[in-house]
């Protein structure tokens, strides 16, 4: 519960109280969940903040990808189906905005954030949806990388973040099986029809590989959010987790990853893949992957062009308590 | 750019269903109270989740503080003899 009441915190300290600090890594260690306001290192604070923001954001901005599809989807069944999943990415935002704000960041403060360019969200929703069969794969495995980072984020040892996952997690299954559904009628479809899903696969693969992330210790901030149990698996062991699963489904859609390296070792019983090319990572990060700029300008445009309704919501709102305070 | 102006915020609880009591969802923002109903519905209620919701303005809601946990919570703690099975009933008298 985010009570204004308490908000109203002293000036941050300088210095922490150690024996404080000592007590909160005990919590966590126990596995205790910390509340909103209860006492917290400002650096558990921070890193909160703006991995929740980041997440909140890559929920908003992952609307823009398939949202561009809904008037182009091939049956009444796929439209009704694409608009429920792109209104859930956008009640997502909103779960974790909200989860965001119990740190006292204010949401309006994180979306200028996102549209000034000041903020990250994930490197996957730089890249064109440019066929139908684009919807099927980013369904089935944006959806299931997204997935395969959430379930570990529901035993968060923030509260309100543990819970909004708890949220999104239940409904982010639809998401995924009605990607494979796409890609499954595809693959059964004409010569034509399996080629657009082998083509989409083809260019999703990558990039969904990249969004658990760089390497285990090429990671920033990994360490940290381990101790503070904010992160449980490592970048490359949900990368492997993914690997492992989506193996499987490719080979039952009869298609092929676009990867000659990929092999299976009897040893460990897992997939290795090959050489993920980190510098495509990184450009796309800096802002030059190949729809960067389009994002935030259809965001800013939608808020821009919203402004009007925020603005008539404000003045009806203000003119009701006028009117109840006469 | 201009800041975007905030939006009150307002925290949501829904009944799942009759004979169980309203519970807290979660939060969001909007102008009024009609408008914060309807956002509650279309955030929180796309799958059946309810059948009645709450909004509440969350600067109405007044909250124990944390860091009093301790003075507040810790007296029941230490009156077991408010638990029924503080109280000895022998075997022989059957369930009581």
């Amino acid at each position: 519960m985010y009570t204004q009441a308490l908000n109203d915190r002293p000036a941050a300290a300088a210095v922490e109280d150690a024996d404080q600090a000592e007590r909160f890594q005990a919590r966590i260690d126990a596995e205790d969940r910390i509340e909103a306001n209860d006492w917290m290192p400002e650096a558990y604070r921070r890193t909160l903040v703006r991995q929740i923001s980041q997440h909140a954001h890559s929920e908003i901005i992952g609307q823009l990808p398939e949202g561009n599809w809904i008037t182009r989807a091939p049956s009444l069944r796929r439209k009704a189906a694409l608009l429920a999943k792109v209104q859930d990415e956008c009640g997502h935002g909103l779960y974790l905005y909200a989860a965001a704000e119990t740190l006292d960041a204010s949401r309006e403060e994180l979306m200028d954030q996102l549209m000034e360019g000041r903020a990250r969200y994930s490197s996957i929703f730089n890249y064109p949806a440019t066929t139908w069969a684009d919807i099927g794969a980013i369904g089935w495995l944006v959806d299931g990388a997204a997935i395969m980072n959430q379930i570990p984020l529901c035993r968060c040892s923030y509260g309100p973040y543990a819970r909004a996952m708890i949220r999104v997690c239940k409904e982010e299954s639809f998401h995924q099986r009605q990607g494979f559904e796409i890609m499954m009628t595809l693959c059964n479809g004409t010569v034509a029809q399996k080629a657009m899903a082998q083509d989409a696969l083809n260019r999703w693969w990558w990039p969904c590989l990249m969004m658990f992330g760089p390497p285990d210790g090429a990671s920033q901030h990994s360490d940290q959010s381990t101790r503070w149990k904010i992160k449980r698996f490592s970048n490359d062991a949900l990368r492997q987790k993914f690997v492992d699963a989506t193996v499987p489904q490719a080979e039952y859609l009869g298609l092929t990853l676009p990867d000659p390296a990929l092999a299976f070792d009897a040893a460990t019983g897992h997939w290795t893949h090959g050489e993920i090319d980190w510098d495509e990572f990184k450009q796309v990060l800096a802002g030059n992957g190949p729809c960067n700029r389009d994002r935030i300008e259809a965001r800013r445009a939608a808020h821009e062009n919203g402004e009007w309704v925020r603005a008539a919501a404000a003045a009806f709102a203000a003119k009701q308590s006028q009117r109840q305070a006469a | 750019m201009t800041p975007t102006p905030t939006v009150p915020l307002w925290e949501v609880f829904i009944r799942s269903r009759a004979g169980l009591s309203h519970k807290h969802v979660g939060s969001l923002h909007a102008a009024d109270a009609v408008l914060a109903l309807q956002a509650a519905r279309d955030v929180f209620t796309r799958r059946g989740e309810g059948l009645s919701l709450w909004v509440v303005p969350s600067s109405a809601i007044v909250a124990s503080d944390p860091q009093e946990k301790g003075m507040m919570f810790e007296p029941t703690a230490s009156k077991p003899y408010r638990h029924p099975t503080f109280y000895e009933v022998p075997d022989e008298v059957g369930h009581m």
